[in-house]
């Protein structure tokens, strides 16, 4: 396919790009969906990050009834703070001084992408897929993130309906630390368990 | 999507299962070593291990069935099974209380 | 997958290119997240992306694999025809000699 050299901004569709456009023609063509309702998807999509599990983290380490109700059903407890998290079945799985929890999808890239946005790229890769399950202490030390032989490690592979995210412990030092600087400290990683949060 | 009240409908129900749940917490369990065609969400790494039940999730469509068009209807039981990482992989480097959650429908389950 | 030997985890990211984010953006929408009639499930789009073949994780990228599934699943479920895609698809390279914002 031959490049429009005289409009700078315009290249050449990859054949899977052609394919997007077509079937999204198509779709459109059939009422299947409509321009609009895809650009108004993108946009939430866009807008779903790591904050608003960020401000989850910070409420749980805040207020013990919260941490209570998100422990128990994550997906109302999302909701009690206004985070609307559709089709999802949040599972809240908390680290403590004894267990250290990770997150992973062996079988494709489930991810709380309601909660948290579109999973980074090496959450979908294949080296993370296939050895943090077999080997998760060396992997998290690629990640800079050592545990302690005495704390045990928990792996979640989410095969099914269920998607996870870690609660991380709040770090010393964080006294009297209102919801938004808590929430600062709370990076995508700590909540997939890659990492801790660190003052 | 019906929803099932209680605690009895797991942690997140989705549908009314066909027959109650055969396992409880605390369970021990097998996984069944079989390897049919098709799309399966129970992982080959785990197949043949026995774990223990940690909770039960609820009853959800076979995602078996869904994969092939049809409603994967009635709902199975899901549970959420955990694993010593010790005793999946014979080469395990980390430490012995490391465990590994997988959440596994009730028909790849025997009792161990 | 889990288990196989594998090399050392890069921690990429990469920003998602608008076509990405448009897949992207389809598959919550067929799916029925938004409300509407579901299209196809995730269980569909699964299972077409593992009849893609295990070189596909090598020769495709995650979005051209989804794009790919998605066609394909609404190809089986009889909401388009392979006839009617590859219409489509000769126009829009006919449209700009293939030239279009990505």
């Amino acid at each position: 396919m031959a490049e429009r050299s005289d409009i700078g901004e315009y290249q050449a569709l990859t054949y899977f790009q052609l394919m997007e456009v077509s079937l999204r023609e198509l779709l459109v063509e059939k009422g299947v969906v409509s321009e609009q309702a895809v650009s108004e998807a993108v946009e939430d999509m866009r807008r779903r990050g790591p904050d608003s599990g960020a401000r989850v983290v910070a409420r749980a380490w805040l207020d013990a009834e919260f941490r209570r109700l998100l422990l128990e059903n994550g997906t109302r407890a999302c909701e009690a703070m206004g985070i609307e998290v559709p089709a999802t079945r949040l599972v809240v799985v908390e680290n403590t001084p004894q267990a250290h929890n990770v997150i992973v999808c062996t079988l494709c890239s489930c991810y709380p992408r309601m909660l948290l946005g579109i999973p980074p790229d090496w959450y979908k890769s294949r080296n993370y897929r296939s050895r943090v399950v077999r080997e998760p202490r060396a992997v998290l030390a690629e990640f800079g993130l050592r545990i302690a032989d005495e704390v045990a490690i928990r792996v979640h592979d989410s095969t099914a309906d269920m998607r996870y995210m870690v609660l991380p412990m709040r770090p010393a030092g964080t006294e009297g630390w209102d919801a938004a600087r808590l929430a600062s400290i709370v990076s995508r990683d700590c909540m997939i368990g890659v990492a801790v949060p660190k003052t | 999507m019906q929803a099932v009240a209680g605690s009895a409908g797991g942690q997140y129900p989705s549908h009314r299962p066909a027959a109650p749940a055969r396992f409880a917490p605390g369970d021990r369990v097998r996984v069944r070593d079989s390897a049919p065609l098709g799309h399966i969400r129970t992982p080959f790494y785990i197949r043949g291990h026995a774990g223990v039940i940690e909770r039960y999730c609820g009853a959800f469509p076979n995602p078996e069935e869904l994969a092939q068009m049809r409603d994967g209807l009635p709902a199975q039981p899901l549970y959420r099974v955990r694993f010593l990482e010790s005793e999946v992989w014979p080469d395990y480097a980390g430490r012995a209380g490391d465990t590994i959650d997988i959440e596994i429908f009730q028909h790849w389950l025997e009792r161990a | 997958m889990g288990g196989l030997p594998a090399g050392r985890v890069e921690a990429t990211e990469h920003d998602y290119a608008e076509w990405e984010r448009r897949v992207d953006a389809l598959m919550v929408l067929l799916s029925g997240v938004k409300g509407g009639t579901p299209r196809m499930t995730v269980d569909e789009l699964r299972k077409n992306i593992e009849a893609l073949g295990p070189e596909a994780y090598d020769t495709m990228s995650y979005y051209e694999r989804w794009v790919t599934s998605i066609t394909q699943t609404m190809i089986q479920r009889g909401v388009i025809t392979t006839d009617e895609l590859g219409r489509k698809m000769e126009q829009i390279r006919a449209r700009g000699e293939g030239g279009c914002k990505p």
